[in-house]
């Protein structure tokens, strides 16, 4: 597997919303209050078009996310390795050609590795039919073609919200 | 006094300043307005932007340097562009039927896409099964290649194979061909999108190999293709992936000329001649909405690649001078929202491709947004061409285009934004230097953000996205249909049964040969792929062997 790719929040580029004040970034108390989610955007399965998790993940960086991008191809165990080793509260999965089918695979290998609790965001092509069956699976959300960068954004800080207070009340 | 002047007469504006009088006096706010690759594009182009009486040997004529009408005489009304659809689906067998669908519908020629699995170099037992045959055909052996192309007669039909260095699928279909009887002499078609750099670049699922293994590669195949398969096409430089990554019309077409300038120099290095290569190098492109820039774009690559070719490259046959290309409609435009709605992008693109004056033409089924394509929706790009051909009658003038005033200043602008790039490009070192050091990826990245601003601050309207939505029509969406589980098994069944009966010592024989061909300069590794094929070597033994030998191809992380 090729080099993960860290990008932190903790210089945001120019013009992005710098995290709000507060001593501890990490502590976990109004949701969305101090905290600086952690995501890993990330590609499994055998496609290759990487242009939309890379501009997603760029965004949620500059929405003041720390990310870890990877290149595409990744498999399942290194990225439940991944997701374990770094710790993060969301993992993003970016599909163009049918990869979501193995998903569920994901999902089972990250509850078995006892990450249950995080959070997985599906962006790409779903057809319909196949979204239900990701969400029964236990993916928070599937964005679709032409969803806006602010609303994923928010939608991933709000669920690593979620995922942080969980892990807390455990 | 001997003469009474009218003062009206001496204030009379002329009519052009009188219609820049009512225009600001009529506009209101007055937005500006440039095109993708960063052109201010005006409200009105008259002969002081271009004037033919001056250009005349820029414009030239079709099927003379510099090309910019077109690089034959005839164009389309001589020979309308070949309808080469790209299909690919479950198991050779599956594919087969499509095909014959889409041939009896009017597809000219064949454009085979294999399954994801096969262009990430596994053979089907390596692969999750969920995976295998959703977007393309599980080809493994040339046996199946055989059977995916039942029917085709090789020296008849054009045949284009979507596959990466190793190019694999060539191996089998001439192992089919000699088992056909038919002379590889007589095989014509092209390696689709054999450009390994682009796909280093963008897109990456041509990659397979590390990038100094897969340059030799691609020498070792058009060396091989020009000496054992003349009417093959060894060489697609592409230009689609980049483009759909983010790249603007301009900076595509900018890396693509630089990336078949490496090419091209590495083979003269081999000591080909530019007038043995040249001829068979081909281009393949995306065609995006915005339609006079793309007519620009591929007008002004004309004549940037006849000066390169001959100027640069000192290549002295016409035939290399010419800019050959395919065009596909850019999927990255269509919606999911509303997509019917991406029938009228498509045709908007394909028109725009066709009064550039491509060869080939692929026209995206409405639902690529939504799932791999259904039938329905192919026969629907099938029939988009069919219309424009027959009914608008877009083949009975070469370059209609030709001669306006905004198109012919707009050429002119695109080609120089083409070389303002290009010259960045130089400058690093040409283009396996400047991909290396990943300028061009984060190029392309920040183009990719910009659009994405773009559309959602509003600033590019998407209809159905950003702007006029609707709620959704939900029966607008085709059922989608994946390859029968069953049927896929015993796909992969059969395969590993194939892979039993072989002589382990023919195939060990073979992929050791491979191996070490990858590590002589002086041998050529794609010959050895042919025998290794002929062997019963499979897709996925060959390429682990070569990336054993040669380095496993990863792609920079870069955002």
């Amino acid at each position: 597997m090729s080099e993960p790719h860290t990008m932190s929040a903790a210089r945001p580029p120019e013009g992005a919303k710098a995290p709000s004040g507060g001593s501890d970034p990490h502590a976990v108390g109004e949701r969305g209050g101090h905290m600086i989610p952690k995501v890993l955007v990330t590609k499994i399965g055998f496609d290759g078009h990487d242009r939309g998790s890379r501009v997603v993940a760029a965004g949620l960086r500059d929405a003041g996310m720390e990310v870890i991008y990877t290149p595409p191809w990744q498999e399942i165990a290194a990225v439940v390795k991944l997701a374990m080793e770094e710790d993060v509260d969301v993992v993003g999965i970016s599909s163009l050609a049918t990869d979501h089918l193995i998903v569920p695979k994901l999902m089972a290998e990250l509850r078995e590795a006892g990450l249950g609790d995080i959070g997985v965001v599906v962006g790409g092509i779903v057809p319909d039919e196949d979204e239900k069956a990701l969400l029964d699976a236990g993916v928070a959300r599937v964005f679709h073609p032409g969803s806006a960068m602010a609303d994923i954004a928010s939608f991933v800080r709000e669920l690593a919200g979620q995922v942080r207070a969980r892990r807390v009340a455990l | 006094m001997n003469k009474a002047i009218d003062s009206k007469l001496l204030h009379e504006p002329d009519a052009y300043g009188a219609w820049q009088q009512e225009y600001a006096a009529t506009i209101g706010t007055d937005k500006q307005v440039a095109n993708r690759s960063g052109v201010p594009i005006k409200p009105l182009y008259t002969a002081a932007d271009w004037n033919a009486a001056d250009r005349a040997s820029d414009l030239g004529v079709p099927g003379q340097a510099p090309f910019t009408r077109g690089i034959y005489a005839t164009m389309h009304r001589g020979r309308t562009w070949t309808q080469r659809q790209l299909i690919g689906l479950g198991t050779p067998e599956e594919y087969n039927a499509r095909l014959r669908e889409v041939l009896a519908q009017g597809a000219t020629a064949i454009s085979l896409l294999p399954c994801n699995s096969v262009f990430r170099g596994y053979d089907m037992d390596e692969s999750h099964i969920e995976l295998l045959g959703t977007c393309g055909t599980v080809i493994n052996t040339w046996e199946h290649m055989d059977a995916a192309l039942q029917g085709v007669d090789f020296a008849r039909t054009s045949c284009a194979q979507n596959d990466p260095t190793p190019f694999t699928l060539l191996a089998f279909m001439l192992v089919a061909a000699r088992r056909r009887g038919t002379d590889w002499r007589q095989v014509s078609g092209t390696s689709n999108q054999s450009d390994y750099l682009s796909h280093y670049v963008a897109n990456h699922m041509f990659y397979r190999l590390a990038l100094p293994g897969a340059r030799r590669l691609l020498g070792d195949h058009i060396d091989f293709c020009n000496r054992h398969v003349p009417r093959w096409n060894p060489m697609s430089v592409v230009g689609q992936h980049m483009q759909q990554a983010g790249a603007t019309p301009a900076e595509a077409m900018a890396f693509t000329l630089s990336t078949a300038i490496q090419n091209a120099r590495d083979c003269i290095e081999r000591g080909m001649d530019p007038d043995d290569f040249l001829p068979r190098f081909t281009f393949f492109f995306d065609i995006s909405v915005s339609f006079f820039e793309e007519v620009a774009k591929f007008r002004a690559a004309r004549r940037i690649w006849t000066r390169i070719t001959r100027d640069r490259l000192g290549a002295k046959d016409p035939r290399s001078w010419r800019f050959k290309f395919h065009g596909q409609t850019s999927g990255a435009d269509l919606t999911r929202q509303q997509p019917l709605n991406n029938i009228a992008r498509v045709t908007v693109q394909a028109m725009a491709g066709i009064l550039g004056g491509l060869q080939s033409l692929h026209t995206d089924a409405y639902d690529e947004a939504l799932s791999c394509p259904s039938e329905f929706g192919a026969r629907i790009a099938i029939a988009t061409q069919n219309v424009l051909r027959e009914e608008a009658h877009l083949t009975d003038v070469i370059d209609p285009l030709g001669g306006s005033f905004y198109v012919e200043k707009l050429t002119d602008e695109m080609e120089a934004e083409i070389e303002r790039v290009m010259k960045i490009v130089e400058d690093a070192g040409g283009m396996y230097q400047a991909v290396e050091a990943g300028l061009v990826q984060r190029m392309i990245g920040e183009s990719a953000r910009r659009f994405q601003q773009r559309v959602d601050s509003g600033e590019q309207t998407v209809v159905g996205v950003n702007a006029y939505q609707v709620e959704e029509d939900a029966s607008a969406r085709p059922i989608n249909t994946r390859p029968d589980r069953t049927t896929m098994q015993a796909h992969v069944d059969g395969f590993k049964a194939w892979k039993a009966q072989r002589s382990a010592g023919q195939v060990q024989g073979a992929l050791d040969a491979l191996a070490r061909a990858a590590g002589d300069a002086r041998d050529n590794v794609f010959a050895r792929v042919v025998e290794a094929a002929e062997a019963g070597c499979t897709h996925g033994e060959i390429c682990s062997t070569l990336r054993r030998e040669m380095g496993f191809g990863h792609v920079q992380a870069i955002v």
